[in-house]
């Protein structure tokens, strides 16, 4: 037997980017606690239309925790209360019968709300965009192992280069900052010798770029590692710090 | 030069002066402790303490100096970061909750650096810019601690410093890129073991010279 609850939800509904947005009030009946988060709001939205009222937006794709689209502010917790998961595989058996839960978009200057809960991340793209490229010998496939790489950068670079690109490090950061998506960025390259020959100028473009797109400054409040569905470590923000002031103070990139 | 602003100037730059500021106000606060220490060997061992400091005399007031220009760093970059992060998010949640990473250090970092900055200045006017002739150093200490206020403010803000301390040095070691898997764990506890050590350090001189001396 399929247990169900019934909610309570604040959701954040805003028309557009430079209109006024507010809280506003739905119950949420007979939920199936199989459901996950992003279903519930299915449900709501088929009821919403149903009543020839406009359906809540929100941003998601593969809904399997792997794409980065989906992610909604719940309760003031990126992604929702459970470690390591996203909204979309949060399900609904975390949340208790006549449970409140406040739904809001992540809030920064660099992402501004398009509708509702979708928010512009093209920030983000953005960062990626000023590291440029990598050298890689093109032509035939060379040996395995032609370049070594020890099994612990290796396992270390995959650990950064699990970020999804979500924005929940920026959501959860007290300052806004996305620190720990741009460290995750730099570190899966700075990891590896294929890396190295643009090191410099990538950390100096990548960290410039940020700055000018509006994130605040990190000051190691450490929320973002505990928000982040794939749980990237802080160890990486030193990381980025050190490549960067190696490339500032050490190579002659400008 | 323009790539030395570039680099200072930016978010990352801006976190390594206040790292390396912070460091420097941390090793200062253990020179301070161990010579206030004195006190405990009595008035003679304190005023014989001040008194050989002060006979270094130009190592003094370049050490002062440098100080001086430490917090002017300090609290201009610290300040402005506080205005960059606000500026960031322009509109707030409405339900805010921690996933367990800020600490109450972390928190209140610039609202607690704003508090020491009065104490500091509150400080130096009891202690430092006073007028010392006929008297020694001991006797102004002693009988600012016999009033009750005096001995409240100072423990207040010895248990502030140790809040501020408590985020800022680990903090510091992270900031310069310092979090190694088998040091991280010792640096945290080291920050914690430090801030009690001012606490208890600095905390109990104005009630030992208020009530036990």
């Amino acid at each position: 037997m399929t247990k169900t609850i019934n909610l309570t939800l604040k959701v954040w509904r805003q028309k557009g980017q430079k209109k006024k947005g507010r809280l506003e009030t739905y119950k949420a009946v007979d939920i199936s606690t199989d459901m996950s988060f992003l279903e519930m709001i299915d449900v709501i939205n088929e009821q919403l239309t149903l009543e020839g009222k406009e359906p809540i937006a929100f941003d998601h794709d593969c809904r399997e925790g792997i794409c980065g689209m989906c992610g909604a502010v719940v309760n003031g917790r990126p992604h929702g209360p459970e470690k390591g998961t996203t909204l979309c595989q949060l399900h609904m058996r975390h949340f208790s019968n006549n449970d409140t839960i406040v739904i809001e978009p992540w809030r920064s200057r660099a992402f501004p709300v398009i509708k509702d809960l979708a928010v512009e991340r093209s920030a983000l793209d953005r960062m990626i965009q000023a590291g440029g490229f990598i050298s890689v010998n093109t032509g035939g496939a060379q040996d395995a192992n032609a370049i070594p790489v020890s099994q612990e950068a290796a396992e270390l670079a995959m650990d950064a280069a699990a970020c999804i690109g979500c924005g929940a490090c920026v959501a959860a950061c007290p300052n806004a900052s996305a620190m720990l998506f741009l460290s995750a960025k730099v570190s899966q390259l700075a990891l590896f010798p294929q890396g190295k020959p643009e090191a410099a100028k990538r950390a100096i473009s990548m960290v410039r770029e940020m700055d000018m797109l509006g994130f605040g400054n990190c000051t190691n409040e450490t929320e973002c590692e505990a928000e982040c569905p794939k749980e990237i470590s802080i160890t990486n923000i030193a990381r980025l710090n050190r490549e960067f002031y190696k490339a500032g103070f050490f190579s002659a990139e400008k | 030069m323009n790539w030395l602003v570039n680099t200072l100037g930016s978010s990352i730059g801006k976190k390594l002066l206040m790292a390396i500021t912070g460091l420097g106000f941390c090793s200062f606060l253990a020179g301070h402790l161990a010579g206030n220490l004195t006190i405990y060997w009595g008035k003679d061992a304190f005023n014989s303490y001040a008194a050989h400091l002060h006979s270094l005399g130009p190592i003094i007031t370049m050490a002062e100096l440098g100080l001086l220009f430490f917090a002017l760093v300090h609290i201009l970059t610290g300040t402005t970061l506080f205005y960059q992060n606000f500026k960031a998010r322009p509109v707030r949640y409405s339900m805010n909750k921690s996933a367990g990473g800020r600490t109450i250090g972390s928190r209140t970092m610039p609202y607690t650096g704003f508090f020491l900055l009065i104490f500091i200045v509150f400080h130096l006017i009891n202690f430092h810019f006073i007028d010392k002739t006929g008297t020694t150093i001991y006797q102004i200490v002693h009988s600012a601690f016999e009033n009750i206020g005096y001995v409240v403010i100072y423990v207040i803000a010895m248990i502030i410093a140790a809040i501020h301390v408590s985020h800022g040095l680990w903090s510091a070691f992270q900031t310069i890129g310092a979090n190694h898997v088998k040091y991280m764990p010792f640096i945290k506890v080291v920050s914690y073991v430090f801030s009690l050590i001012i606490v208890i350090g600095f905390g109990f001189l104005p009630v030992y010279l208020g009530y036990i001396a």
